[in-house]
């Protein structure tokens, strides 16, 4: 089980409030992501979570239990740190093994645990060595172990991928997800990644400054964003916005489009500017067009075989029924 | 190609700094060994000729020699054992954040700056006087007897006064060990259930175990090797006679040089027997 609730939590360092009064219900079993912009107190609520850090008003309850008070060892949750935060010194088996034998667990349970985690995570050749002689994904992994063995009521992982090399990451990912599947267990990821947010979440977080701009599952995110700054911040590339006369025709301050929801052709389209560079991925183009009269830059993605270069007029056509509208303060005109 | 004239430009460049250095040490070290052999007795005749390993068989047969080992030995132990464990102590509480840590820090480092020749006169006459010392009025105040620190526990007064100046040193090493732990470690093994005292014996400590090697091996080069404490508190009475206070007196009140060689022989084997012993014991720590 691992129900967490947090109701009315704000954290102060000093005079300066990271976390202004913060309600938030993570459901057993879920995957939830804190995701937002670097300094938006993502960490620092984790770290509540973790009791690592205390926090300053508010309530923290873990299964119906107050757990405001109790030290981190006995909230049964489990850390994956951004640094993997492995012990040096001792083999990739005692690092497993570690919170085990903190818990005073018999040597037969402690080694059947630790090679059933080895296993799922594919570290049983490198049981012995220490992590210094580990490649970075292998350390992730054993920081995983390490979290799994003690069969936590949930995991917290903060930023566990970033220091990975791409392919590493996507790798890890899918790892990850695969792990939560099997588990069912609860987990709370922090990232600043949009991309492993929408795919990795049941729900997403979006936090600015200490604030939750919204929560929702991921489609619910990138079709409903509440405010600009969700609508900016969830999809990638960035949604075009649009002030001005174009907005006002549709009765909004602002309109957003996303760049896979334009069309582009070299004839036809209410919306025309020059090809100022052209992306070429492979499976898609994306073209930052300039002198469209609606935006400094209107970002297009089309497909990999359209073929329109630098200094191209192109003529733009968004779709309609996807266009969102906000209002002066931002927020979203369903 | 360039690299081979730098090569030897940098062997020319560095050329007089190894001639000078090895004269530093060969010098000394072949006179000695020339010494060690011939009867020299600068006030009684002066060089009388070679004697062959007679200076070493009077050495080491001499009654004072084992108890000097020994004395050596218990001071070098005895300074390193408090050195390191109050040094890690220290370390750890000047660590944490507290208020007016920079004079704190300042203060604990400043027995360093002491000479040891003053540092130990400090603690024979202001601290260690049976009369008139701080201790023996410490000791009246609690109506106890005050004690005769340097004849009556002459040993661990040595140790105290000794300890007390490289304490800092200990300490100052440490602190910048401690400083170095990735405090994410310590929270994942807070997290992972370990309370202090469990995070400080599996985390802390292996981690400061490099640090901790450093202290030793260089402390005991020095402590090998002191002498002023000795000379100006119990001159090498009571049982406090290291063999480089043995070899100072056969040299300089016998003033039997031969024998005083022969001495600093045998104190050479002896730091390289604790060299080898030490390196033995922890020397491994520095090679992960
Ligand atoms: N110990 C601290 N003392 C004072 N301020 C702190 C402390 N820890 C964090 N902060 C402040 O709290 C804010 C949130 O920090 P936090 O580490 O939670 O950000 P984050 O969302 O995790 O950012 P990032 O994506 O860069 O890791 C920051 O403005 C930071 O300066
Ligand atoms: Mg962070």
């Amino acid at each position: 089980m691992g129900r967490i609730v947090l109701d009315k939590v704000t954290k102060s360092f000093g005079d300066v409030q990271v976390i202004p009064p913060l309600d938030l219900t993570i459901e057993d079993g879920e995957f939830t992501v804190f995701v937002g912009p670097s300094g938006c107190g993502k960490s620092t609520l984790l770290r509540l979570i973790a009791g690592l850090e205390d926090v300053s008003t508010g309530q923290i309850r873990i299964d119906r239990q107050d757990a405001t008070m109790v030290p981190p060892a006995k909230r049964g949750l489990a850390m994956v740190f951004q640094s993997y935060a492995l012990y040096p010194h001792m083999s990739v088996r005692k690092n497993i093994a570690f919170p085990l034998r903190m818990a005073k667990l018999d040597q037969a349970e402690i080694d059947r645990r630790v090679t059933g985690a080895a296993e799922v995570l594919n570290l049983t050749d490198y049981l012995d060595r220490r992590p210094g002689q580990l490649s970075g994904g292998q350390r992730q992994r054993v920081a995983i172990g390490r979290a799994i063995v003690r069969e936590p009521a949930a995991f917290l992982f903060d930023e566990p991928l970033s220091n990975l090399d791409a392919a590493l990451r996507v790798g890890m990912r899918l790892e990850i997800s695969e792990l939560h599947e099997r588990l069912k267990t609860t987990m709370i990821y922090v990232t600043h990644d949009q991309v492993e947010a929408m795919t990795m979440a049941d729900k997403i977080v979006v936090l600015r400054a200490g604030n939750i701009e919204q929560v929702g599952s991921p489609l619910e995110l990138y079709r409903e964003p509440r405010n600009l700054f969700v609508a900016g911040f969830i999809g990638s590339p960035r949604m075009n916005f649009i002030e001005g006369p174009e907005a006002a025709k549709l009765g909004a301050k602002t309109i957003g489009i996303r760049p896979e929801h334009i069309t582009v052709s070299d004839s036809e389209g209410p919306w025309s500017g020059v090809v100022s560079v052209s992306e070429h991925l492979g499976s898609d183009t994306y073209f930052h067009v300039h002198d469209t009269g609606l935006a400094e830059t209107i970002t297009v993605r089309a497909d990999g075989e359209v073929g329109f270069r630098h200094g191209d007029r192109i003529h733009l056509t968004p779709r309609m029924d996807v266009m969102q509208r906000f209002d002066a303060e931002g927020l979203r005109i369903a | 190609m360039a690299t081979q004239h730098s090569r030897s430009a940098a062997r020319l460049m560095m050329a007089p700094a190894v001639v000078l250095l090895l004269g530093w040490m060969l010098v000394p070290l072949i006179m000695t060994l020339y010494f060690s052999f011939r009867k020299y007795l600068p006030l009684r005749g002066g060089d009388l000729g070679w004697v062959g390993f007679d200076n070493y068989v009077r050495f080491i047969t001499s009654s004072a020699f084992w108890p000097a080992v020994q004395a050596t030995l218990m001071i070098v132990g005895g300074v390193l054992l408090i050195t390191v464990v109050l040094g890690v102590v220290l370390a750890l509480l000047l660590d944490q954040p507290m208020w007016g840590q920079g004079i704190v820090r300042i203060l604990v480092i400043a027995p360093f700056f002491v000479m040891p020749t003053v540092s130990a006169l400090v603690w024979k006459n202001m601290f260690m006087d049976p009369v008139n010392g701080l201790f023996a009025h410490l000791w009246k105040a609690f109506g106890a007897e005050p004690v005769a620190w340097l004849s009556e526990a002459s040993l661990p007064s040595i140790i105290m006064i000794v300890s007390w100046q490289w304490l800092p040193f200990a300490t100052l090493i440490l602190l910048t060990a401690i400083q170095s732990l990735d405090s994410e470690q310590l929270e994942a093994a807070e997290m992972d259930g370990a309370p202090a005292l469990k995070r400080f014996w599996f985390i802390i400590l292996p981690h400061l175990s490099r640090a901790i090697t450093v202290v030793v091996l260089i402390q005991t080069i020095f402590l090998l090797s002191i002498f002023a404490e000795i000379f100006v508190t119990t001159q090498g009475s009571f049982g406090t006679r290291t063999l480089t206070y043995l070899i100072f007196q056969r040299v300089l009140e016998s003033q039997n040089i031969g024998l005083g060689s022969a001495g600093g022989v045998y104190a050479i084997i002896l730091a390289n027997i604790v060299a080898l012993f030490l390196m033995r014991i922890v020397g491994k720590n520095l090679d992960a």
